[in-house]
């Protein structure tokens, strides 16, 4: 049996390398005669099992509270269940409909015993509200038609029937759209999440001008955000610099005064910036008590985009300086000092020297800083105005006030879909691995 | 302090190593650092250093030898006293108008340049044309001998790798003087050892002046044209290695220089012209020793011996200094035998004698008599 001595290595023959003490090319095995693979994984096993158990709380956390909305968010953005249960005999017969001119009188019968059993079990609302998301008038149309037909007996005409109601019925635009809209799944939230629409022929289109937003608003999002990012990074480089480069007690009283926002409310913080920005806040009267602008020449900088970038630029500050930091702690001053001592300059060994190796924090704090901005939703909702909303205040809107789940998932899942790419692209370009979070 | 041991720290500088010039090169005069206005970390530091001279300032740690370097480097400023390069005051001179290599102690190589990059980067401060600036770096990297590992990173070299690419980024620009703080303080012993004998070796061919700070007495001894021992701010003893070991200034140099024996009396007699004096140790022996820095009877004193000076069971009559002695100890060291004894109630007097054959080891509790000459036995101050 060969076992695996370490003995003690004669001290005097400082020459001998461990390399070379005798590998014997037999299997290797413990003491006890189990070969030293089986015996090392089974150890490994053992302590695999203990992690595994370590993380599985989070796990199962993570899974519950963040895999699965994801999923529910991205399959509520196709999802199209109204049209197909509530209109389900208008579905089936409306299929072979070639679109030209009218539906087939069997349509209309169908739509009429849809309507009339929706209104009756008052399950038609639904389906009204999803048409009226394609066809504006929609919803008046149907519900009206429902009223009508509730205690109606079926008539012989029913395509007469229904024009009579409402002569809405007798334009082919809402027999489209049924069509359009009988598969489970649909693109059109996507579509209205891009400014776009079905143009009567079935064609996908830009909305017109005056009706788009959205896309403005993605643009908004994302180049207020570099914005954002870029403001922190500019504020914060120097006080990370400091916080690492400055006497213990200094710099420890520097950074509690950079942590200090975390300990107060999000909600505070953003109030603070309306008292100071606002057109009769501290800022202004301040500006005008020393004559730098008149009293009917106040600066509008809250409500609008200006509150939005300074207050995001504020409230991200420290998810900058935080990853600079850690990084700028490693890099240890004779870096610069031995650039120096080779004859750099002040700003010559800051540019070749320290400034490259901040990069990983750079990077850090701008990929944070970034997303947490795309993603913010509750200051620009308060100081952002008209000019200053994010897409998310949108979103919020979509699931909060006007109930159109399927769009806002849809341009979360959009969001979510620009982060992903932009991060890919960032990690192509800067690599994750050279980032540094803390 | 006799005159006669004096002259050790005012000595003027040597000539350099091609003889052409007496006046100092580096010249510290009176320099003095205070970081928080409080206590003096250097106190009154005056060194003259010759052109192409190798000098260690060694020293216990914190006794400010990094801080005398980054005061001639220009990273720190003197509180007091002036620096001069070439016989011109650099105090207000910023650091990368100096001209000095600096190799630091954890070698601040640039990890994020390749190993050429970071040989590079001084000529491309003085804008080197592009050709010349390469012709350079390999040449800087033949010399330490890391012909082959210009592309590598850093990361990617172990620690002597390191070292030596260190060494030759402070050199590549060809300054007149190089800075080392404790270079191979992160080394093992073996790499160590052949690294001290190639940065001597480069010293000599290229001829620059060194300023080489260590706390390791024995890699200062094998560089060093001169060493200047620091404790507490101040220069204790400047001399040359040997002078250093076989002459210590004072018992502070005497305990920190190689092995020493020391024993503690008071002066009895003095005689300063015949170069002899004696001192009773605290047992009541008297021993005759040479005074150093003693100079009246009635001090305090500390007798230093070196203890491959001490010669057991001497000829009784053929040193002025016999006395009876127990083995303690003896151990067996390869090519010399360490003999502890209790001597005049010392118990920690050691004896270092060469293994030879006809030198019989002793066996512990064995009694001896041992014995050393005056010259060997220096009275320093207590
Ligand atoms: N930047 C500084 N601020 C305040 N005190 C300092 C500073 N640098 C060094 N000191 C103090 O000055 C003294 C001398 O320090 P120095 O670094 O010169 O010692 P050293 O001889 O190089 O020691 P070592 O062998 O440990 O490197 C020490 O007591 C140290 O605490
Ligand atoms: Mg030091």
């Amino acid at each position: 049996m060969s076992t695996i001595s370490s003995g003690p290595r004669p001290a005097d023959y400082p020459n001998r390398r461990p390399e070379e003490a005798v590998a014997e090319p037999t299997v290797m095995t413990t003491a006890d005669g189990t070969p030293l693979k089986v015996s090392l994984s089974r150890k490994l096993r053992r302590s695999k099992i203990k992690a595994m158990l370590l993380v599985a709380p989070l796990f199962v956390f993570l899974v519950v509270s963040f895999v699965m909305p994801i999923f529910d968010m991205l399959s509520r953005s196709v999802d199209n269940p109204e049209v197909p249960t509530e209109l389900s005999r208008t579905v089936a017969a409306i299929e072979g409909w070639d679109g030209e001119g009218l539906p087939p009188e069997t349509v209309f019968a169908a739509a009429f015993q849809d309507i009339k059993e929706g209104a009756q079990n008052r399950s038609i609302g639904r389906v009204a509200t999803r048409l009226n998301y394609e066809e504006s008038g929609a919803r008046s149309l149907i519900m009206k038609t429902a009223r009508n037909v509730r205690n109606a007996e079926m008539p012989a005409n029913a395509k007469a029937f229904l024009i009579d109601i409402d002569e809405d019925w007798g334009d082919p635009a809402i027999w489209h759209v049924i069509q359009r809209e009988s598969d489970p799944y649909t693109l059109s939230y996507y579509l209205a999440a891009l400014d776009m629409e079905y143009n009567a022929q079935g064609e996908i289109v830009e909305k017109p001008e005056y009706m788009q937003l959205y896309v403005d608003l993605f643009i908004r999002t994302l180049w207020m955000s570099l914005l954002i990012t870029f403001l922190t990074l500019l504020l914060g480089y120097p006080v990370a610099y400091l916080l690492a480069n400055l006497p213990m007690r200094i710099s420890n009283l520097l950074m509690i005064m950079v942590l200090l926002p975390f300990w107060t409310s999000l909600l505070v913080r953003t109030t603070t910036w309306i008292a100071i920005l606002q057109s009769q806040g501290v800022l202004n009267d301040m500006m005008v008590a020393v004559g730098l602008i008149s009293d009917d020449g106040r600066l509008q900088m809250i409500h609008n985009q200006t509150g939005t970038i300074i207050a995001m630029t504020h409230i991200l500050l420290p998810f900058m300086i935080l990853p600079l930091y850690s990084v700028m702690k490693t890099i240890p001053p004779s870096y610069l000092r031995a650039a120096r001592s080779m004859g750099a300059s002040q700003l010559y060994a800051f540019r070749r020297v320290y400034f490259p190796q901040t990069l990983a924090g750079i990077g850090a704090g701008g990929i944070l800083v970034f997303i947490l901005s795309i993603g913010y939703y509750i200051t620009p909702a308060l100081v952002g105005g008209q000019s200053g909303r994010f897409i998310t205040n949108f979103i919020a809107y979509h699931m909060q006030s006007s109930l159109n789940w399927g769009l806002a998932a849809a341009i979360a899942s959009i969001l979510l879909a620009a982060v992903v790419i932009l991060y890919l692209l960032y990690n192509r370009l800067v690599g994750v691995d050279n980032m540094k979070l803390g | 302090m006799p005159p006669s041991e004096q002259t050790d720290v005012l000595e003027p500088p040597h000539a350099g190593a091609d003889g052409s010039t007496d006046a100092a090169f580096v010249s510290f005069r009176d320099v003095q650092k205070s970081y928080d206005g409080e206590t003096l970390v250097v106190k009154g530091f005056n060194l003259d250093i010759a052109k192409g001279e190798f000098i260690t300032l060694l020293g216990p740690s914190g006794s400010g030898k990094t801080t005398c370097l980054m005061m001639t480097a220009g990273f720190e400023v003197p509180t007091h006293g002036d620096i001069l390069l070439k016989g011109t005051p650099i105090n207000s001179m910023p650091p990368h108008k100096r001209g000095l290599g600096i190799v630091f102690q954890n070698y601040a190589l640039f990890p994020h340049m390749t190993v050429a990059e970071n040989l590079a980067f001084p000529l491309e401060v003085r804008s080197l044309p592009k050709a010349e600036r390469a012709a350079k770096v390999q040449r800087a990297l033949e010399m330490v001998r890391l012909g082959s590992f210009g592309d590598r990173r850093p990361a990617q070299l172990s620690g002597g790798q390191q070292q030596r690419v260190a060494l030759a980024r402070a050199l590549v620009f060809e300054p007149d003087v190089v800075l080392m703080d404790e270079p191979l303080g992160a080394l093992d012993k073996n790499l160590r050892e052949e690294m001290q004998f190639e940065i001597k070796h480069i010293h000599e061919n290229l001829g620059v002046t060194m300023i080489y700070v260590t706390h390791d007495q024995s890699e200062a001894l094998t560089m060093s044209d001169r060493i200047a021992v620091f404790n507490d701010g101040v220069v204790q003893q400047l001399a040359t290695p040997q002078e250093l070991y076989e002459r210590p200034a004072n018992a502070f140099v005497a305990r920190f220089i190689g092995e020493n024996n020391t024993l503690v009396g008071d002066v009895v007699e003095m005689d300063g012209a015949a170069g002899k004096c004696v001192v009773r140790v605290d047992g009541g022996a008297e021993i005759k020793a040479l005074p150093v820095n003693v100079s009246k009877t009635g001090e305090r004193s500390t007798l230093s011996l070196r203890p491959e000076r001490v010669v057991i069971d001497p000829e009784p009559g053929s040193l002025p200094n016999i006395f009876e002695a127990d083995v303690e100890e003896v151990i067996y060291l390869g090519d010399h035998h360490r003999t502890r004894v209790n001597v005049l109630g010392n118990r920690e007097f050691v004896i270092k004698t060469p293994n030879a054959a006809n030198v019989r080891p002793h066996r512990q509790g064995e009694r001896i008599t041992v014995g050393w000459a005056l010259e060997d036995c220096r009275a320093l101050d207590a």
